[in-house]
């Protein structure tokens, strides 16, 4: 199976302010005991986003003039906390395709790379350029360039390294396992009838 | 012959389909178990996808963790477990995939179920949406929990990419003294070697102890395998196993037995085989174990006193005595004997089986669970409630004062209606004490042996069953 090659995400931004946002943050637990993940992007955010009665609080994502983001910017240690695949599930069923922050918690960057969504780091100063831009003029065209590690906003270039695993796995389509697993299926069949207990 | 191998390395060689080009092994693996609370996100994945469950043959799913143990009629009170149940029981029909149903008589705890219907073979790999899959290990096969994307890999494509694990050998020697079980055994190891002690090892348990031990007692230590951190634990095969495996609806039959036993038996590590770590306990050191903190491995036999954190060498030690005593409103330094409870639990995967209510059975007869303790016993699987009640345990459980539940896994999370209320302390014959685990954001759990849970049953704090109970032979720790 070949999976998309993911070069670069050409959208508008969000800036979503502050350090150490956690997993819990990005999807309170208690949403978590599904069937799906696919309800999962309505409750991006939630606690953050919505009184306890559902009606909204002042919250990015709440701000009509960033409806249709697609690229979420945010500050340092992105995503720790649990394990938990919830997480990228919401922040990718919500719309979003890529992520710059100043740096990410390792799991969450995992999980979020097999879900084919790029985490670029980003200089906390370029961040904020760049959320500036964005504040200024929402429809500010940004391309993370996945396979030059930059991005590319307004006239301004700035640089955006992301780990040579992911990078090579995004660019190459092969950022989900299950490519490459599922081109192993001959062979783990041939491995699977050496085994008497796997007869059907 | 070539070089000795451990059984770990024969069951990995046995299925390793490729190496991957991120060095990892593309792991085929031999049976999938799988439950409604993590496999219904996995299934929509494989749909996403456009695919197909490869071998559904090779797939077995039951229902744990969300039933109630006080209903059995559908729906659910909680509309969100019914949810889950209808999930499951959808995708097991679309995938043409086994589902051990309630209405099978064979549903129960995932763990406990695959070696009751004699699905867990040695020299197999098995792979589960679930931390305590390392159960099965017990069988001498190579067992492993796995997260969601695992799930839909395995269901794919029957294999998972993997880096190899090492291997830890951890020999019990001598004897075990009267009154200690196979809980106290892996409390004890896991209080050692330490709850991270693990990370990256599969733990390889042997010696006497492990030679005596039954299949069921074996299930106890390996289940709690991950708990001290090592992502599967195992016991290598031997008649002990056989025996189990003979007769159950999945085992080999007839001459395909014969065969099955001798290919078992090879997958046994060789002697001399390398480990790349060795650790020797003496069984005779291992007493009653109780957990006082908020992790498996802050445990003290029950004749110690609780840790003060003002005695702790180390800064870390110290603050998480601190925070563990902080939240189980435990005195530094008193005797953890005494320290009244106001639940009795027994059940889990851990020691949610036949023996384990046996064992209670014998010692509680005649005896009633102290006033103003709530005390349930929840059989593992529905098979295990059936031997149960045909040897009269439900019976001699009730009449102590136990209230003789449904299969599932009941108290020893929080998916399901029993839960503890407000900070009640719970003794509990389950696997994790972490902080809220038993359904109260404040709820406090003690880890002990059945036996020791029904002693604290009846005397209504913590005590040492082998007083309680006059159990033979009893010795001063
Ligand atoms: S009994 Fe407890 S540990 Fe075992 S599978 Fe159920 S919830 Fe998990």
């Amino acid at each position: 199976m070949s999976l998309e090659k993911i070069t670069s995400v050409t959208g508008f931004g969000v800036h979503i302010p502050g350090n150490d946002i956690d997993t819990d943050r990005i999807i309170p637990a208690r949403f978590m005991k599904c069937v799906t993940f696919d309800g999962l992007g309505e409750y991006l955010f939630y606690d953050v986003r919505k009184h306890a009665d559902g009606t909204d609080l002042p919250h990015p994502l709440n701000d009509s003039r960033f409806k249709g983001a697609t690229v979420l910017l945010s500050g340092a240690n992105f995503g720790c906390g649990s394990s938990r695949e919830h997480a990228p599930q919401a922040i990718q069923k919500y719309g979003f395709k890529a992520i710059i922050a100043e740096n990410f918690a390792e799991i969450f960057f995992g999980n979020c790379t097999t879900l084919g969504i790029p985490c670029v780091t980003a200089s906390r100063d370029d961040i904020a350029r760049m959320a500036a831009a964005i504040e200024k003029e929402p429809q500010t065209t940004i391309v993370v360039d996945v396979a030059r590690q930059e991005i590319r906003f307004g006239t301004q270039t700035v640089k955006a390294p992301i780990r040579e695993t992911a990078r090579d796995g995004l660019v190459n389509g092969r950022w989900d396992s299950i490519g490459e697993l599922l081109d192993g299926m001959p062979a783990a069949k041939s491995t699977a009838a050496k085994l008497p207990y796997m007869a059907a | 012959m070539s070089s000795p191998k451990s059984l770990f390395e024969k069951v990995w060689d046995a299925h390793a389909v490729r190496t991957l080009a991120n060095g990892q092994t593309q792991l085929l693996i031999g049976t999938h178990l799988i439950h409604e609370v993590t496999s219904p996100q996995a299934f929509g994945m494989v749909r996403d996808l456009g695919l197909k469950v490869a071998m559904p043959h090779r797939t077995f799913a039951t229902v744990d963790h969300i039933v109630p143990t006080d209903q059995f009629a559908e729906p659910y009170r909680d509309p969100l477990a019914q949810a889950m149940m209808d999930e499951l029981r959808k995708n097991c029909v679309e995938f043409g995939i086994t589902f051990f149903d309630r209405a099978t008589g064979k549903q129960g705890i995932v763990h406990i179920v695959g070696p009751e219907q004699g699905i867990t073979q040695p020299g197999t790999t098995i792979a589960c949406g679930d931390s305590h899959t390392s159960t099965h290990g017990a069988f001498g096969a190579v067992a492993f929990g796995i997260g969601t994307t695992q799930i839909r890999d395995v269901l794919a494509t029957q294999t998972m990419a993997l880096g190899k694990l090492k291997v830890r050998r951890i020999n019990v020697n001598g004897k075990l003294r009267p009154g200690v079980y196979a809980k106290d055994v892996i409390l004890h190891i896991i209080r050692v070697l330490g709850v991270n002690g693990g990370t990256g090892f599969a733990y390889e348990y042997g010696g006497d102890v492990f030679d005596r031990f039954t299949m069921e007692e074996r299930m106890t230590v390996c289940n709690m395998s991950i708990e001290g951190g090592a992502r599967a634990g195992y016991v290598n095969p031997d008649q002990t196993t056989f025996d189990y495996l003979k007769g159950r609806p999945y085992s080999p039959k007839g001459a395909g037995w014969d065969a099955a036993v001798t290919r078992w038996k090879s997958f046994a590590s060789d002697p001399g085989c390398h480990y790349d770590d060795v650790v020797t306990i003496n069984a005779a050191d291992i007493a009653p174990t109780v957990t006082w903190g908020i992790n498996p491995g802050q445990g003290i036999s029950i004749n110690e006193t609780i840790p003060d954190p003002a005695k702790a060498t180390a800064v870390d030690e110290k603050s998480s005595i601190e925070e563990a005593l902080a939240y189980m409103k435990l005195k530094p330094g008193a005797p953890i004997k005494g320290t009244k409870i106001d639940v009795a639990f027994l059940g889990s995967c851990t020691n949610g089986r036949l023996s384990d209510f046996q064992e209670v059975a014998r010692f509680v007869k005649g005896k009633k669970v102290a006033p103003g303790v709530k005390a349930i016993a929840v059989p593992g699987s529905q098979i295990v409630a059936l031997q149960c009640e045909e040897l009269g345990i439900d019976k001699v459980l009730s009449e102590a004062g136990f209230e003789w539940r449904a299969a599932g896994c009941s108290m020893c999370l929080a998916m399901n209606p029993d839960k503890l209320i407000g900070d009640q302390l719970c003794a509990s014959s389950s696997n994790r004490n972490f902080k809220g685990r038993q359904g109260s954001p404040t709820g406090r759990t003690l880890l002990m042996s059945p036996l020791m849970v029904a002693a604290a049953a009846v005397t209504g704090a913590v005590a040492d069953a082998r007083e309680v109970f006059n159990v033979a032979g009893v010795a001063e720790t």
